[in-house]
């Protein structure tokens, strides 16, 4: 009797294990046929073939059989919205490049200009007039138009020249063009006087006086068209139904799972896209990331850990990229607070804090150590300065000098957040602690959440502090104002840098058309700032990311956003 | 029985509203303002100020929540500072993700738990019972990231058995109708579908199924332990039943009621903390929803969406003692 009932059990639970490893099994063999649009089909197939037609269409997981080819791109979070003005999200423009086209383009692995929606355009002489040439012919997803006045009706959206579909009331703000065109409509700062509608493929825009970078604006993906009938019949709901013109049209968002986009046949551009689709999904965690592209799962994963690169690249099955750097990590000076007011400080402290040894600690060699507050290869980037070499009988020496023989005592803020630039501020922040405590200057280390730390590093209560900066339109000026200009001491300059020789350059710099001229004073700028240390870049890291060896001529973009257009499935 | 289900379901309203209040109050003193948080690094102060007030941040605190609570009566959950949307909307096919995952976790953990507590209790200090409270002990003890990492490295990567992660392949999606996507598939009568959702939940809920497994399968042991030392199965024993008789018609009964009691509280915790589950396996659920939104300090998310996993709560309670009635007769309400 005894033995019969354990018998029972053992066979209960074998049921169990067995129903769950079968779900398993035939789980496998049927996901291959997923990819198929024509479920009758695939169901009526089964139906007659039993068994050997499911076992006979098992292969790859993720490429699909039936000649449909759809890319599966993760990523480690949702997009907040696919209304890419109002957000400043990059999961969301990663998304907005796909289905949407702004007048000017990035080049594949670079910030230069190239035509977009507008095939041509003139600059006068005085900087102030933009004219664009428009491509003709191009549709909307929904079948309608484009033209010079989709062009304007998106711009007055955004700058909130006619609020008709400015949606404030939802909610709806658009920082991004604030900050890239000085303002809004009716503000002193904001650049565009007027846009001028020449006939349905031209499009003036009258400034009220030269900015430097109009140009790289125009290219960025928050500034791409979006069909004025969609705003029209979609509203406020424009964030989940986007129309553009771009190479794929939206199909289906489930949010914190998948957004779903299929090529768009009536793209102007022939033969692409490549691909019959794209679905974008969501892996939060890094590793599950990584083990469903080595299941086959998906195609393409983006923020691969810097530790399992070399893996990546060792497999024949994968394909590692890097994403050419965007990005500064620093550690800045609250340049109004003793000692660090003292430039001959800072210079020691420079000369102290050993950067290749924190490139290859925290990024695992994907990061270079940085010279300048500018991404290298962007306009201006000065090549001559070299880094602060790394000597600690040198940074006494200018201690001494500066009459702090003994050191001093110092606090260093950390942020809590992993960022591009900085995936482990505590881990940095240690070893800033290490490398100081050489020199006799003794670090303590303040923590604080996020948003505190923002609001009080800008208000200036912190004396040393990390941070770092990303770039979004590619040119030297997001970088540099916002961060060293007087004028944005106590918002983006969290060092209250204040250098009228600075201030100047960077004025004219930013007001000068001829970008040659612009590089010129750009450098000089560096210069200045190199000597004058207000901040420490640190490393500009290169992000790494996986594919398939199935994905190609898939170019990471430094913007995170790229064109999945050329993309092809072998 | 019935007006006890009345009265317990209106005991709920003024517990929901305290809830509304406390969460309320809490939410908003976590430091840091939700439009620099979504703004990052990058913003100006100039666009930081313009997203507050256009978000409703400039409003005091008691405004923002009469608001909160006006739109609450009406059945409006609000909508979410970050996307924009209905937070009802967004909230439903979450709450069908995480009732599906916590279901089958919960069949796992019971099926096994229960079965692994009767023989250890049955076979009280031999090896069985030592072999099946270690794997209690292990279970209980197990950091649930570390098993879904191996989970989905042993299963999917090396073996490649089972997909490892998401609800159901990236192509070519079930068209929802429930969201549950069992009964979806079940609705379209697509069985290689079936079997396909059927084939994502595996190694999550084995993940999230094991702590209250072995939380189960200690508290069975201990509850027939007592049970089987009782006069009564003493008697039935001495009538001539057979060990199997005993132990699953006459033992089993009674000792379930402490058991029922541990299933209702662990599925309660399930539904709304399964964050770590939902996040290694890209569950879009109701524990990784308002995670994310205290993240961003999306007010109106964290509020509805502990409202609503306070609600499941309180529901589920309510069924767990409902079911005491049924299993012992001798309870009346």
């Amino acid at each position: 009797m005894k033995l019969k009932f354990s018998f029972l059990v053992a066979m209960l639970l074998t049921l169990f294990l067995v129903l769950a490893a079968c779900g398993g099994d035939d789980g496998e063999d049927s996901s291959s046929d997923s990819g198929s649009s024509d479920d009758g089909q695939s169901e009526e197939q089964s139906g007659n073939d039993g068994e050997e037609s499911s076992e006979s269409e098992s292969g790859d997981e993720a490429s699909s059989g039936d000649g449909e080819d759809i890319l599966v791109y993760a990523r480690g979070g949702d997009s907040e919205s696919l209304d890419f003005a109002s957000t400043t999200d990059g999961e969301s423009s990663r998304v907005t490049k796909q289905i949407y086209e702004s007048l000017l383009d990035f080049e594949k692995e670079s910030f230069e200009i190239k035509p977009g929606l507008a095939h041509d355009w003139e600059v006068s002489d005085d900087g102030l007039t933009y004219t664009f040439h428009l491509e003709e012919g191009v549709t909307f997803h929904d079948g309608t138009k484009f033209n010079a006045e989709a062009v304007k009706t998106n711009f007055d959206r955004w700058s909130g020249a006619d609020d008709t579909y400015a949606f404030e009331d939802e909610g709806y703000a658009y920082s991004m063009y604030g900050t890239m065109f000085g303002g809004f409509d009716g503000d002193e700062g904001h650049v565009i006087d007027s846009i001028n509608v020449v006939d349905d493929h031209q499009i003036e825009f009258q400034l009220k006086r030269p900015l430097g970078f109009f140009l790289q604006n125009m290219a960025m993906s928050y500034f791409a068209i979006t069909s004025p009938a969609a705003l029209e019949e979609h509203g406020a709901a424009i964030n989940e139904n986007p129309v553009g013109t771009g190479p794929f049209k939206f199909v289906s968002w489930e949010r914190d799972n998948q957004i779903e986009l299929e090529a768009f046949e009536d793209y102007r551009k022939d033969g692409q896209p490549k691909l019959d689709g794209v679905v974008f999904e969501v892996i939060p965690d890094n590793s599950s990331r990584l083990i469903a592209l080595n299941s086959g799962e998906v195609h393409i994963m983006d923020g691969l850990n810097p530790d399992d690169a070399a893996g990546v690249e060792e497999d024949d099955a994968t394909t590692l990229y890097t994403r050419a750097a965007n990005n500064f990590g620093y550690l800045g000076f609250q340049t109004e607070k003793e000692p660090i007011n003292d430039a001959t400080v800072r210079q020691a402290i420079n000369h102290a804090i050993n950067r290749e040894e924190i490139a290859e600690a925290m990024y695992a060699g994907y990061a270079q150590p940085a010279v300048n507050p500018v991404p290298p290869n962007y306009l201006g980037y000065n090549d001559e300065l070299e880094l602060y070499e790394y000597d600690l009988e040198r940074a006494q020496e200018l201690l001494a000098e500066a009459g702090y023989e003994d050191g001093f005592e110092i606090d260093l803020w950390t942020m809590p957040v992993a960022r591009p630039y900085m995936p482990d501020a505590e881990t940095v922040a240690t070893i800033i602690q290490s490398d100081l405590s050489e020199i006799g200057v003794s670090v303590n280390i303040v923590r604080e959440e996020w948003a505190p730390y923002l609001e009080k590093t800008a208000a200036g209560e912190q004396e040393m502090f990390m941070l770092g900066w990303s770039g979004t339109n590619g040119d030297p000026d997001y970088f540099l104002s916002s961060l060293l200009h007087g004028d944005n001491a106590g918002s983006s300059n969290r060092s209250f840098y204040q250098n009228d020789e600075v201030d100047e350059l960077l004025d004219q710099a930013k007001v000068a058309t001829d970008q040659e001229e612009r590089a010129e004073l750009y450098k000089q700028t560096q210069e200045i700032i190199y000597e004058d240390s207000p901040m420490i870049p640190l490393v500009h890291s290169e992000p790494v990311l996986a594919s398939l060896s199935s994905v190609q001529n898939y170019v990471p973009h430094p913007s995170t956003s790229e064109s999945l257009a050329e993309v092809e499935l072998e | 029985m019935f007006a006890y289900t009345i009265r317990r379901l209106l005991m709920l309203i003024p517990v929901l509203l305290g809830m509304t209040l406390i969460v309320f109050s809490i939410v908003h003193l976590i430091p840091g303002n939700p439009a620099q948080v979504i703004l990052g690094e990058t913003a100006t102060q100039e666009a930081i100020q313009q997203l507050e007030q256009s978000m409703g941040l400039n409003e005091s605190f008691f405004t923002q929540y009469g608001f909160y609570l006006a739109d609450l009566l009406q059945g409006d959950l609000g909508s979410s500072l970050r996307t924009k949307s209905d937070i009802s909307h967004e909230i439903l096919p979450r709450i069908a993700a995480t009732f599906e995952l916590t279901f089958f976790a919960m069949l796992f953990a019971i099926i096994i738990g229960i079965n692994a507590g009767i023989i250890s209790a049955w076979k009280q200090n031999s090896w069985l019972d030592f072999a099946a409270m270690i794997f209690a002990l292990v279970g209980v003890s197990m950091p649930i990231f570390w098993l879904a990492l191996m989970e989905q490295w042993v299963f999917a990567q090396e073996l490649g058995w089972l997909p490892s992660s998401g609800r159901q392949p990236s192509t070519g999606q079930i068209e929802p109708i429930t969201h549950f996507y069992v009964i979806d598939a079940i609705l379209h009568w697509d069985f290689d579908r079936l079997i396909q959702v059927l084939s994502h939940l595996v190694l999550p809920a084995v993940a999230l199924g094991t702590i209250p497994m072995a939380i189960i399968a200690r508290m069975t042991r201990s509850s027939m332990l007592e049970v089987m030392k009782s006069d009564y199965i003493r008697t039935v024993r001495a009538k001539g039943s057979g060990q199997f008789l005993v132990i699953y018609k006459h033992a089993l009964r009674n000792a379930t009621i402490p058991v029922l009691t541990v299933i209702g509280l662990q599925t309660g915790v399930l539904l709304g903390g399964a964050i770590l589950t939902e996040t290694i396996f890209a569950w879009p659920g109701l524990g990784r929803y308002v995670y994310e939104a205290i993240n961003h300090r999306d007010y109106p998310v964290i509020q509805s969406g502990i409202l609503v996993i306070a609600f499941l709560f309180v529901m589920i309670n309510l069924i767990v003692d409902l079911l005491y009635a049924f299993i012992d007769p001798r309870i009346k309400y």
